[in-house]
C-alpha cells in the first residue's frame, strides 16, 4: 500500500514531466498538466508518507530500472517519510500557487520545459530523501542539483539569473565531490554501497578517518543546506529564481542538505566524539546569526528572505549539535528533544519560508519590482496577500502562537538542559549558543517588522505599487494553504509532536513524545521532571476570548468616535511617500552598531547653488562588503584560474603527449591503487 | 480548574489595576527627587479615564494593523503578566508558557508595536520603531542569559518553579550567580520599560524619543490602551525581576487571609524596585543611542559572569 503510493506519486510526477515536454507548444495546456500532474503527485507521497511515519516500520521497495550492477532500491523509513512529508505538504501548496502563477508566462516563455523540470525537480527530490545505496543517492542528487540549475537560470535573458544558475551549479558540484569522497570511503570500508551496511558503521573507524568523513559530510551537505561559509551561491539563486521555484528550494531542496546530515549523524554515526556536536552547534549559531545580520541590510525582497533561510538552517543545526552532544554524553531522552526540536523546525521552515517566497512572488508580479524601496501600501491593494505574508512574518519571527515559536521553544528547551545534565566546561556552550539563538530571533523580528511594513505599510513608494493589482485565486490559494499550515503546526504542536515517535525510535531508540504532552494534550513541555511548560493552542484561545469578546465590540463602538485625519507632517504641505521611513533608514542603527562586520561605505554628494543647506539634488550611496565573497572566495578564484592557467603547459594538444599522460596514469593506478 | 480561574481572574484585576498606580508612584517619586511637586500619583487613572471618553483620529493613511496594534500589545501583555506569580507562588496560566513564553509574548506585542508605529506613514512612527526593534534585540541575550541562570537553578523554565526554587531560602540573592543575573535583569528591564537612560517617557523631541515616537499618531482611547499596556509591561517585568530573584512574602495559594499579606509585600518590593528606578533615573542624563549598544553590552557581560558563576560555585 505505502509503496505503492510510493511508487504512484513518482510515476504521476515522470508522467507529467513527459507530458509537459511532448506539449511545449501548447503553452496553456502545458501549465495545466505540469501543475495537476504535481498536485497529483504530492498528494499521493504525502499519503504515502504519512502512512509510512505511523505506521512505523521501514519499506524497501525495488524500482523497476535498476541493473546487475547498482540496485535502484528505495528505503521509506521514518526518517525519510518524514522528509517526504515535507516535500509533498510543500509541493501541493506551491503547485496550486503556480496554476496562477505560471499564467502571465504563457505565451512568454517555454511553459513546458519549465513544467518538465519542475515535475523531474519534485521527483528527484523524492528519491533523494528514500534512495538506499549511495550510488543512487548520488544519482538522484545529481539530477535534483540539474533540474534545480535549470529552474534557477529559467529566466535566462538576464544576466542575474545566469549567474546565480553557474554559481549555484559550481558550488554544488564541490560539495556532491565531498560526498563522493566520503562515500567512498565508506563504500571501501563496508564493501557495499547499501545504506542499510553504513548503519553505526562510521563510529567502528578509525578516529582520524571517522573525522574526515565527518567533516567531509557536514561541508557536502552544508553547501546545499546554505551553511556558512559555504552559503553564497544560495542569496543569488533564491532571488533570481520565479518566485514559486524559490518557495521550493528554500523550502525543500535545501533541506535535503538537512536531510543528509540526519541520515549521516544519527544513522551512519553511533554516539559520535564531543567535538563533533560542538562543531555542528558552533556553525549553526554562526549561521543563523550571519545569516539575520545579513538579510537586515537587504532591501531585495527575495534575497532578504534567502538570507533568513540561512539563518533557519542555522537554527536546525543548533538542535541537531545540541542533539549530537546529549548522544555523546548519553543522555538519550534529551538527544530525543533536541533532535524533535530540528526536525521541527525543519518542518515548520518549509511551511512559513515557503508562504513568505510565495507572498513575494505575488507582490513582484503585482509591483514588478524586488525593491522594497519602490512598494508600499500594498495591504490596501493586496489584502489577502498581505495578510498571509503577515502570517509568515510572524511565525518565522518565532512569536506565539504560530509555528515557528513552538520549534524554537523546543530548542532553547533543549540547550537550557544542556546545562544541567553535563558537568565538563561543553555545558557553557549550551546556553552561550541559548542567548544568541535570542539574538537572532529578536533580530529576526526585526528583519520582518521591515519586510512586512516597508512593502505592505503606509503610503505607495511608485506608480507601480499605488496601482498593484490582487494575486488571482489560485496563487491565494496556495498561500492560504501554507498559512493555515503555520496555525495549524503552532496550535496543534502537542498533536504534531507524535509525528516523531517513529524517528526517534529509529534513530535514537526512544518514543518521547508522550513525555512532551502534558495536561491531556493541552500543553507541551520539554520532557524533564518538571520542566516548564506552554500551550500555542491556550494562548490562542485567550487571544480569540479577547478578541471576541472586548476588541470587536469596543472597536465597533469607538469607531463612532473617530475620524479620519492626516498624519502629522510637521506641517509640511502634506505627507508623501518621501517623508516615510525607508528599510534603508529602519535598518541603519543595526548596520551602525555591527558597522565592524558590515563595513558599510556610503558616498553622499549634494549639488547646491547658494549654501550646502539647500541642495538642489543629492545623491546617495551606501552598500557593504559581501565579507565572505570578498575575502574567501575572491582569492579562491584567483588560486583556480591561476592553477588552471598553469595547467595549461602540459595540455600542449599533442596526442602523443595525451597517450604518454594515459600510459604514466596506468603505471601509476597499477603500482598503487590496486590492492591483493 | 474552577479554582485555577478565580485566580488567573484576581491576578487579571490586580495587574491592570495596580500598573497605572506604578506608574503614577514612580512619577511622583521622580518629582519629589527633583524638588517639584507632581501630578498626584492617581494621575496615570486620570488620563487614561480621560483618553477612554474621547474621540480619535485616525491617519487617512493607515491601514487596520493601525486599529488592530492597540489590542494586541494589550492582550499579549496582560497575558505574559498572568504567566509569572504576583502573590501566590503558583502562576495562574503557568501551564501555558513560562519565562520564554512571557519574553516572546512581550515580543509579539512589540513587534505589532512597530508595525502600528510605521502603519501611518510618518517619519517618526518609522524611527521610533526602528530604534525600539534594534534596542530590544540588543537586550534580549542578556535577558536569556540572565533568565537562563535562574532557570538552571530551578531546573525549568515555568515561572512556577523558578519562584519555588527561591523560596524559603532567604538569603540565596545573595549569591554571585543571582547578583549577576540581578543585575543583568535590572539593565535590560531599564532598556525594555523605555526609562532613562535609555528612553525618556516624559519627552517628546524628535532626536531622542523611541516609545513615544511609536505611538505618536495614537490618539484617544487606542491611545490609553497602549499606555496602559505599557505601565503593564513595566509592572510585569518589575515583578518578574522581584519574584525571581526575592520570592519572599509569596503565598501558597490565592484563597487564604495570606493573600493580603502577600499583596501587601509585593506593594512594598515594588516600591522599593521603584525607589531604585526612581534614583537611577534622576542620577543620570539620557545616553546618546549609539551608546546604548554598550550599555547592553554590559548586562549581557553581567548575564555571562552570572552562568560562569552557577558553574564556579
Amino acid at each position: 500500500m505505502i509503496g505503492a503510493l510510493f511508487l504512484g506519486g513518482i510515476a504521476v510526477w515522470l508522467a507529467g514531466a513527459a507530458a509537459c515536454l511532448a506539449l511545449w507548444r501548447e503553452p496553456a495546456l502545458a501549465r495545466r498538466v505540469g501543475c495537476a500532474a504535481a498536485l497529483a503527485g504530492a498528494a499521493l507521497e504525502g499519503a504515502g508518507s504519512a502512512a509510512a511515519i505511523f505506521g512505523g516500520g521501514a519499506a524497501t521497495i525495488g524500482l523497476p530500472f535498476g541493473n546487475p550492477l547498482f540496485t535502484c532500491a528505495v528505503r521509506l523509513d521514518p526518517l525519510s517519510a518524514f522528509f517526504n512529508l515535507t516535500l509533498a505538504v510543500l509541493a501541493a501548496a506551491v503547485s496550486v500557487y503556480s496554476f496562477g502563477y505560471l499564467r502571465h508566462m504563457e505565451g512568454r516563455r517555454n511553459l513546458g520545459a519549465f513544467g518538465f523540470f519542475f515535475n523531474l525537480l519534485l521527483a528527484s527530490l523524492t528519491l533523494v530523501f528514500t534512495a538506499a545505496n549511495a550510488f543512487f543517492f548520488l544519482v538522484a542528487w545529481e539530477s535534483m542539483a540539474l533540474a534545480s540549475f535549470c529552474l534557477i537560470g529559467f529566466e535566462h535573458e538576464k544576466a542575474r539569473a545566469r549567474r546565480a544558475g553557474v554559481l549555484f551549479l559550481i558550488m554544488s558540484h564541490a560539495g556532491t565531490g565531498l560526498l563522493l569522497i566520503a562515500f567512498l570511503l565508506l563504500t571501501s570500508a563496508s564493501g557495499s554501497t547499501d545504506f542499510a551496511s553504513f548503519h553505526l558503521l562510521a563510529s567502528r573507524m578509525a578516529p582520524l578517518e571517522q573525522g574526515a568523513i565527518f567533516l567531509l559530510f557536514l561541508f557536502g551537505f552544508g553547501v546545499k543546506a546554505g551553511l556558512v561559509p559555504v552559503h553564497i551561491w544560495l542569496p543569488e539563486a533564491h532571488a533570481a529564481s520565479p518566485s514559486n521555484v524559490s518557495a521550493l528550494m528554500s523550502g525543500i531542496v535545501i533541506k535535503t542538505g538537512i536531510y543528509g546530515m540526519a541520515r549521516v549523524f544519527f544513522d551512519f554515526y553511533g554516539p559520535p566524539p564531543l567535538w563533533m556536536g560542538t562543531t555542528v552547534l558552533a556553525l549553526g549559531v554562526a549561521s543563523a546569526l550571519l545569516g539575520v545580520l545579513y538579510a537586515l541590510m537587504e532591501h531585495d525582497l527575495k534575497r532578504l528572505l534567502a538570507y533568513h533561510s540561512i539563518e533557519n538552517i542555522g537554527i536546525i543545526l543548533m538542535g541537531f549539535g545540541a542533539a549530537l552532544l546529549f548522544r555523546s554524553l548519553g543522555q538519550t531522552n534529551l538527544a530525543a528533544l533536541a533532535l524533535i526540536a530540528g526536525l521541527y523546525h525543519t518542518f515548520n521552515h518549509a511551511t512559513f519560508k515557503g508562504l513568505l517566497f510565495l507572498g513575494a512572488g505575488s507582490v513582484v508580479e503585482a509591483t514588478g519590482t524586488r525593491n522594497m524601496e519602490r512598494m508600499g501600501g500594498l495591504i490596501r491593494r493586496m489584502p489577502v496577500t498581505a495578510v498571509c505574508f503577515l502570517v509568515g512574518a510572524v511565525a518565522i519571527s518565532g512569536l506565539p502562537p504560530l509555528n515557528g515559536f513552538v520549534s524554537e521553544w523546543l530548542t532553547y528547551q533543549a540547550l537550557l538542559a544542556g546545562f544541567g545534565t553535563t558537568s565538563s566546561m561543553t555545558r557553557l556552550v549550551f546556553p552561550i549558543a541559548g542567548s544568541l539563538l535570542a539574538l537572532t530571533a529578536a533580530l529576526a523580528a526585526a528583519c520582518f517588522v521591515k519586510a512586512f511594513a516597508i512593502p505592505f505599510l503606509a503610503l505607495p513608494r511608485s506608480e507601480e505599487a499605488a496601482e498593484a493589482r490582487e494575486a488571482p485565486a489560485e496563487m491565494r490559494a496556495g498561500m492560504g494553504m501554507l498559512a493555515v499550515g503555520c496555525v495549524v503546526l503552532g496550535l496543534g504542536a502537542a498533536w504534531f509532536v507524535r509525528v516523531f515517535d517513529s524517528i526517534t525510535e529509529q534513530t535514537l531508540g526512544i518514543r518521547s513524545s508522550a513525555a512532551l504532552v502534558t495536561a491531556r494534550g493541552f500543553a507541551l513541555s520539554p520532557g524533564t521532571p518538571h520542566g516548564g511548560t506552554i500551550s500555542p493552542f491556550g494562548i490562542a484561545l485567550l487571544f480569540l476570548i479577547a478578541g471576541v469578546a472586548f476588541a470587536w465590540p469596543l472597536a465597533l463602538r469607538w469607531k463612532r468616535r473617530s475620524v479620519r485625519g492626516p498624519a502629522w507632517d510637521c506641517g509640511l504641505p502634506g505627507l508623501t511617500a518621501d517623508n516615510e521611513y525607508t528599510a534603508t533608514a529602519f535598518s541603519k542603527p543595526l548596520r551602525m552598531i555591527f558597522s565592524a562586520l558590515y563595513r558599510p561605505r556610503r558616498e553622499i554628494q549634494a549639488e547646491y547653488e547658494v549654501s550646502p543647506y539647500y541642495p538642489s539634488a543629492i545623491r546617495f550611496e551606501s552598500e557593504i562588503e559581501p565579507a565572505f565573497e570578498k575575502r574567501i572566495y575572491a582569492p579562491l578564484r584567483e588560486r583556480i584560474l591561476a592553477g588552471a592557467n598553469r595547467m595549461r603547459a602540459i595540455q600542449a594538444g599533442s596526442i602523443h603527449a595525451y597517450l604518454a599522460y594515459i600510459f604514466i596514469a596506468l603505471v601509476l593506478l597499477l603500482l598503487f591503487g590496486v590492492r591483493e | 480548574m474552577m479554582a485555577r480561574l478565580i485566580e488567573a481572574l484576581a491576578q487579571l484585576a490586580l495587574l491592570v489595576a495596580l500598573a497605572p498606580l506604578v506608574t503614577g508612584v514612580i512619577r511622583t517619586l521622580k518629582a519629589r527627587l527633583q524638588t517639584r511637586r507632581g501630578p498626584g500619583i492617581l494621575q496615570p487613572y486620570r488620563n487614561l479615564r480621560k483618553l477612554f471618553g474621547k474621540g480619535m483620529v485616525i491617519p487617512e493613511t493607515a491601514s487596520w494593523i493601525f486599529g488592530a496594534t492597540p489590542w494586541v500589545v494589550f492582550v499579549s501583555t496582560v497575558l505574559a503578566g498572568l504567566m509569572i506569580p504576583m502573590v501566590a507562588a503558583e502562576a495562574p496560566l503557568g501551564l501555558f508558557g513560562g519565562a520564554l513564553a512571557v519574553i516572546y509574548l512581550l515580543g509579539l506585542g512589540r513587534f505589532f508595536l512597530a508595525l502600528g508605529g510605521l502603519d501611518s506613514g510618518s517619519s517618526f512612527g518609522g524611527l521610533g520603531s526602528s530604534r525600539e526593534m534594534t534596542i530590544s534585540a540588543l537586550a534580549e541575550p542578556a535577558m536569556m542569559l540572565a533568565i537562563f541562570t535562574v532557570a538552571i537553578g530551578a531546573g525549568s523554565t515555568g515561572m512556577t518553579e523558578i519562584a519555588g526554587a527561591a523560596i524559603g531560602q532567604t538569603w540565596r540573592f545573595l549569591a554571585p550567580a543571582q547578583m549577576f543575573a540581578f543585575a543583568a535583569l535590572a539593565l535590560v528591564l531599564i532598556a525594555e520599560t523605555g526609562r532613562i537612560p535609555v528612553d525618556n517617557p516624559a519627552t517628546h523631541l524628535e532626536l531622542t524619543m523611541i516609545h513615544e515616537a511609536m505611538i505618536l499618531e495614537y490618539s484617544g482611547p487606542y491611545l490609553a490602551l497602549l499606555e496602559w499596556a505599557a505601565s503593564v509591561k513595566q509592572l510585569v517585568l518589575m515583578t518578574l525581576l522581584i519574584n525571581c530573584f526575592w520570592p519572599v512574602g509569596l503565598q501558597p495559594t490565592w484563597f487564604n487571609f495570606g493573600a493580603l499579606s502577600g499583596i501587601g509585600w509585593l506593594v512594598t518590593k515594588l516600591l522599593l524596585l521603584a525607589c531604585a528606578i526612581v534614583l537611577i533615573e534622576t542620577t543620570n542624563a539620557k545616553m546618546r543611542l549609539f551608546r546604548v549598544p554598550e550599555l547592553l553590552a554590559v548586562a549581557f557581560t553581567l548575564g555571562a559572569l552570572a552562568l560562569v558563576s552557577t558553574f564556579l560555585f
